[in-house]
């Protein structure tokens, strides 16, 4: 019961601070102060108390799709554990609905986004569809392989298998693991070198210049979904890289979470040190990431 | 006695499937005008209306029928059973026949379509009826008949606009094909019939042959069924011909026809009890391949129906790999996953007829409205088309295998299947999984296209732009599917009870569990728990937004002087930079005109995908063949006369070496 | 088989020379009609009595003996021609032709491994003289009617053949027979007709022009 609470109150309110930890990150590197950590969370009061601007050429769609997204991710958040604990909802087969409720969202935000009639988002749109699909394959390799370590179909004992000794015995095929998961981190939430969050130039946007023309509550909406997206792929990163289970329900969550404001550091360094790929890398690395999972799976399979 | 007849749902169902049948033959007898159309409905609306409960009911009690046909016929009596297989895949052919007998109504009323309307409706109760009979049919030879008829009543349908020259040419690739895989099909039952004496079909399991009379069986139904069913590369007739067929005739085809083949596939596997592991693995690799390539070629389209057509061979891949993962299964000893692979698939066949005809309805329904086809002309018509476009909307996140649809239902049957094997010793049926998952993605690239580009942003031309809602014929049916995939989604275990029956008669009773590893609540309260939120969270800022400054204005124009509706993106450019990254396989031909000189004219540029493996690999290889019978060109010489010499010079030739 | 149903057959031999010799569409088309009279009686003189047999002999000597010629005659009116010129095979070498052919037909029913009851009855022979007359006329004709004629004659061939079948014929094969030749008769009407109508004669020969290049 607490377990729960604490998990619903976790993924609630702390995926917009990943946001800020990033970009305070990025700041330091840049040598700026930089944003506050808190700052995400102020833009999104700001934004639900905004007003709406809609576009003449949309239809309901539109404000249906940002709501959509969110409610699909919410859901999702209810499946992946965090650290040690048991995800409130565990079945068998529930990854397979976990990568379909971000299949889900994706729908609905490029419907959303071609609703507009604008080229920009015709543009993003056809990015986004068309880079998703071969992070995809690699998601799924990645869960094969650690079905096959686990023996489970479910998230939560799936996750909860990785521990140490594992570490110790299949480190190889879980690093080249992980690196496929940070690649399909980087390229679902559309950070460098995928896509430029900061940007405002169409010719380099995927996943921004697809939510131009949004405004107000729905906006906000959109903001706090990619976070949340964020935070659950984090999640799932983070599961399987830090293993350690500290035995306290307490210090476990804890530990979780300093976890994921660690990796959200890495992703700020990432993100500071790289820079955008041109577009026709995009899939070249993707596939690259596919083909590390792949040979996880062959490493484990041996 | 009569009574007693009646209340037997075997007979009733027999009953439904004559009258299916006959439902066009008034039409043809009356005057010009509705009557003939409108009887033809009330027709086949009564037979799915009694065959359907009869249908559940006999699946549901696990009981069944058997009739013999005495008729002085050379192939000896016919019988006709209804086992459960049977049943279960006459549920889409009654369900699809009468949705689109509907539609027709609206569609292709007599009123505006006077020279065609009748044939149409003929020819449709006869396809139906003839689906049916290929279905319960239990003799090789009346099998065949059922089977011509089917074939010939698809060709009647698929040219009712043939003063196109596409459509005629698109008619005649048909016939090729089908005659090609019934050829195939007549060699397969007459080698039934050497091995077993008579046309009757064996009992499941009973049929006796050597290891070579087995796989000679196996490479004919798949050859003969596959070409039916479109799998790759048996499938060049089936682009062409669900394009330029009237849109409840594409619902048709594709929803049930293709269906056909299946069952054709699975009755003759029925027939064999000792089933190699290579057939399956051949079945799985040729269906993942079909599936993939399928929907790859589908992402480059640009004519709603080709995308539909070649997003039907891209489901039908994933059914027979299902089918040929279910042998494997078998074949290794692994009844979970025989199970889940078998169930998946014929669940996936179920719920791919009901969201293929809901689409094909959608298609034609802005047909209908617009007048074209193509996809870049289209935009903007869901303020216009509301409930069409909520439809299409419904059938998209259903093809797409999004939950809460019924897609998703099935596709988690097969990657619970393919996911299981991850923990096997040689773990090759788990690579299915993200093969699957690549497919789901480019579905989601066409799909998003679909819906996208053809009812949302401004429209593009005229045409859309003059946009009007369906009738209400038209817009039944479609509800119709659309509800059924919604319940398909969140109550998964209701198709399934239909689908478990349909596995015994495949395989030995009590084979397999019966039960699925997940449970099917969990559907029902994933889909409705982010219905749920959705809506809650819909209605919440809505009332937020009342009480926030609102404003609304043109979309933002980029920053463009005047922006105009033709500058959004349009299919072909949504398509186009996944369609770059396929480019040796889906190939597109540019027509630019030339642009010389200072102030040019005005220059069109076109853009047409073409058919990889029809334009690349079969004419080709005919028009090779062609060069090479030239030489016998020279015996035709056109003279009767002669061509009765050679006759007579043969038959005195006989008589003279009889001794 | 008595002497009569002998003199009966005999009669038809000599009807198939009278075909082959003459280039009178009209006499032609007669001969063929009396033909099919004499066969239609053949059956009585063969088998015992039966109103079986009695409905099948009138049948026959009505649609060999009346339709079939009226619907010839109909079609020789209509394409307004009267007698066959030119050809293939002129008429005295058809005549020597027909008689190599009817001795190649005794000689050959010799050969044949008959029953005992059926050896040295003149049915076998006569009818395949009949059957390769038949094919004589198919050959060596231009005009669309004369082919018509030939497979008349085929068709009158073949049934001598059918007598030898010692019982009552079952009324399916008779009526198989007789519903093929209609079908036939129909077939090449309209055949005829096109023919006349594409290229306005019904000279077969001019089917040459169809053939793919």
């Amino acid at each position: 019961m607490i377990d729960t609470l604490l998990h619903l109150v976790l993924v609630l309110a702390m995926p917009p601070l990943l946001l800020g930890v990033i970009g305070k990150t990025k700041a330091a590197f840049a040598g700026r102060v930089g944003a506050p950590f808190l700052q995400p969370y102020y833009d999104l009061g700001r934004l639900m108390r905004k007003g709406i601007v809609l576009s003449d050429t949309t239809t309901w769609l539109f404000r249906a799709g940002p709501v959509i997204t969110l409610a699909a991710t919410l859901f999702a958040a209810l499946l992946v554990p965090l650290g040690r604990h048991a995800a409130p909802v565990s079945f068998e087969g529930d990854m397979i609905l976990f990568a379909y409720l971000f299949a889900l969202g994706r729908f609905f935000t490029t419907v959303a986004a071609l609703d507009t009639g604008s080229s920009f988002e015709g543009m993003g749109a056809a990015r986004e569809v068309t880079f998703s699909c071969l992070a995809e394959p690699t998601l799924f390799f990645a869960l094969i392989t650690l079905t096959r370590l686990s023996g489970t179909m479910s998230l939560t004992p799936m996750l909860h298998h990785v521990t140490p000794p594992v570490w110790v015995a299949t480190g190889a095929s879980l690093l080249l693991l992980l690196t496929g998961l940070f690649v399909v981190l980087l390229a679902e939430n559309c950070r460098i070198p995928f896509d430029d969050p900061n940007t405002h130039l169409e010719l380099t946007m995927i996943h921004e210049v697809m939510v131009l023309d949004h405004s107000g509550p729905y906006f906000g909406c959109i903001l706090y979904g990619a976070a949340l997206k964020l935070y659950l792929l984090g999640a799932l990163f983070v599961n399987i890289a830090v293993p350690f289970a500290l035995g306290d329900g307490y210090l476990d969550w804890a530990l979780f979470a300093c976890a994921m404001l660690a990796l959200a550091v890495a992703i700020g360094v990432v993100e500071s040190v790289m820079a955008r790929l041109r577009l026709i890398r995009v899939p070249q690395l993707l596939v690259a990431a596919m083909i590390l999972t792949a040979f996880s799976l062959v490493l484990v399979v041996r | 006695m009569l009574f007693d007849m009646m209340r037997d749902p075997a007979v009733l169902v027999l009953g439904a499937i004559i009258f299916a049948g006959c439902s066009g033959l008034p039409g043809l007898f009356l005057r010009h005008g509705p009557l003939g159309q409108q009887l033809a409905t009330a027709g086949a609306l009564c037979s799915c209306l009694v065959a359907l409960p009869s249908i559940v009911w006999l699946l549901l009690s696990g009981r069944g029928g058997s009739f013999l046909l005495e008729w002085n016929l050379p192939f000896g009596p016919c019988e006709i059973a209804l086992d459960p297989l049977s049943l279960f895949f006459l549920i889409p052919i009654f369900l699809v026949f009468a949705a689109g007998s509907l539609y027709a109504l609206g569609y292709w009323p007599a009123a505006s379509r006077r020279d065609s309307e009748r044939s149409v409706t003929f020819f449709y109760g006869l396809l139906a009826a003839a689906m049916a009979l290929v279905v319960v049919a239990r003799n090789g030879a009346l099998f065949m008949i059922a089977w011509e008829v089917m074939a010939l009543s698809g060709y009647f349908l698929l040219v009712t606009e043939h003063e196109e020259a596409e459509v005629r040419s698109a008619g005649t690739v048909y016939l090729v094909a089908s005659h090609i895989g019934a050829a195939a099909l007549l060699v397969l039952f007459s080698t039934l019939r050497s091995a077993t004496g008579d046309f009757a079909f064996p009992a499941a399991g009973s049929l006796q042959l050597a290891q070579g009379g087995a796989t000679l069986l196996f490479c004919l139904a798949l050859a003969g069924f596959g070409s039916k069913a479109g799998i790759m590369p048996l499938h060049i007739w089936l682009p062409s011909a669900h394009a330029n067929a009237p849109s409840h005739v594409s619902a048709l085809l594709s929803g049930v026809m293709l269906k056909i083949g299946i069952y054709g596939i699975l009755r003759v596997l029925s027939f064999v009890p000792q089933r190699p592991l290579w057939w399956g693995a051949l079945l799985a690799v040729a269906g993942l391949t079909s599936a993939l390539m399928g929907i790859c070629i589908a992402s480059a389209q640009k004519d709603i129906k080709r995308l539909l057509a070649y997003s039907s061979i891209e489901n039908l891949g994933i059914i027979s790999a299902g089918i040929g993962i279910w042998l494997i299964g078998e074949g290794t000893g692994n009844p979970r996953l025989a199970y889940l692979a078998l169930a998946g698939a014929l669940l996936h066949l179920l719920n791919h007829a009901l969201f293929k005809p809901l689409l094909f309805f959608c298609a034609g329904s802005v047909m209908h409205a617009t007048g074209t086809r193509d996809l870049d002309r289209m935009g903007g018509l869901s303020a216009r088309m509301p409930f069409t476009s909520l439809f299409s909307l419904c059938g998209a996140v259903a093809i797409c295998g999004l939950p809460p649809f019924n897609g998703f239902a099935s596709e988690m049957l097969l990657y619970l299947g393919f996911f299981g094997e991850a923990r096997a010793p040689e773990p090759y049926v788990a690579l299915g999984a993200p093969v699957l998952a690549l497919v789901g993605g480019v579905a989601l690239i066409c799909f998003v296209k679909l819906y996208g580009i053809a009812f949302l942003g401004a429209p593009r031309t005229e045409l859309a732009a003059r946009g009007h809602e369906a009738p209400a014929a038209m817009l039944a049916p479609m509800a119709l599917l659309a509800g059924l995939t919604l319940l398909g989604g969140l109550f998964p275990q209701l198709f399934l009870a239909l689908v478990n029956p349909a596995l015994s008669a495949l395989s030995p009773a009590g084979a397999y569990p019966g039960a699925l590893p997940v449970r099917p609540l969990w559907f029902a309260v994933a889909g409705g728990s982010v219905i749920a939120m959705a809506a809650a969270l819909f209605l919440a800022l809505r009332l937020k937004g009342r009480s926030l400054p609102a404003g609304s204005g043109p979309t933002w124009g980029c920053g463009y002087l005047r922006p105009e509706p033709s500058m959004q993106y349009t299919g072909s450019s949504f398509g186009n930079l996944f369609g770059s990254l396929l480019a040796p396989l889906v190939r597109a031909r540019t027509r630019v005109g030339v642009i010389a000189g200072v102030a040019p004219p005005a220059v069109q540029l076109g853009y047409a995908p073409e058919e990889t493996v029809l334009d690349r690999m079969v004419l080709p290889s005919v028009s090779v063949v062609g060069i090479g019978f030239a030489f016998l060109r020279r015996l035709q010489h056109g003279v009767v006369q002669v061509y009765i010499l050679y006759i007579f010079a043969t038959l005195l030739l006989l008589m003279l070496w009889v001794h | 088989m008595n002497s009569l149903a002998d003199q009966l057959l005999v009669l038809c031999l000599l009807l198939n020379f009278a075909v082959l010799g003459t280039s009178r569409l009209g006499f032609s088309v007669r001969a063929v009609a009396l033909q099919g009279v004499l066969l239609g009686v053949l059956p009585a003189l063969v088998h015992p009595f039966s109103w079986h047999l009695a409905g099948i002999v009138v049948s026959i000597i009505l649609a060999k003996g009346a339709l079939i010629p009226v619907l010839i005659m109909r079609a020789i009116k209509k394409a307004e021609i009267e007698r066959e010129f030119q050809p293939f095979i002129g008429y005295i070498p058809s005549l020597v032709l027909g008689a190599l052919f009817t001795s190649l037909a005794f000689i050959f029913a010799a050969k044949l491994p008959l029953a005992p009851e059926h050896e040295g009855l003149l049915v076998v022979p006569a009818s395949i003289a009949t059957l390769m007359c038949g094919f004589l006329v198919l050959m060596g004709r231009r005009k669309a009617i004369s082919q018509v004629l030939g497979y008349l004659l085929m068709e009158n061939g073949i049934f001598i053949f059918g007598l030898l079948l010692a019982d009552a014929m079952p009324v399916m094969v008779e009526a198989g027979a007789l519903l093929d030749l209609l079908v036939g008769i129909f077939v090449m009407g309209i055949v005829i007709n096109h023919i006349s109508r594409e290229f306005s004669s019904i000279d077969t020969s001019r089917l040459s022009a169809l053939r793919e290049e």
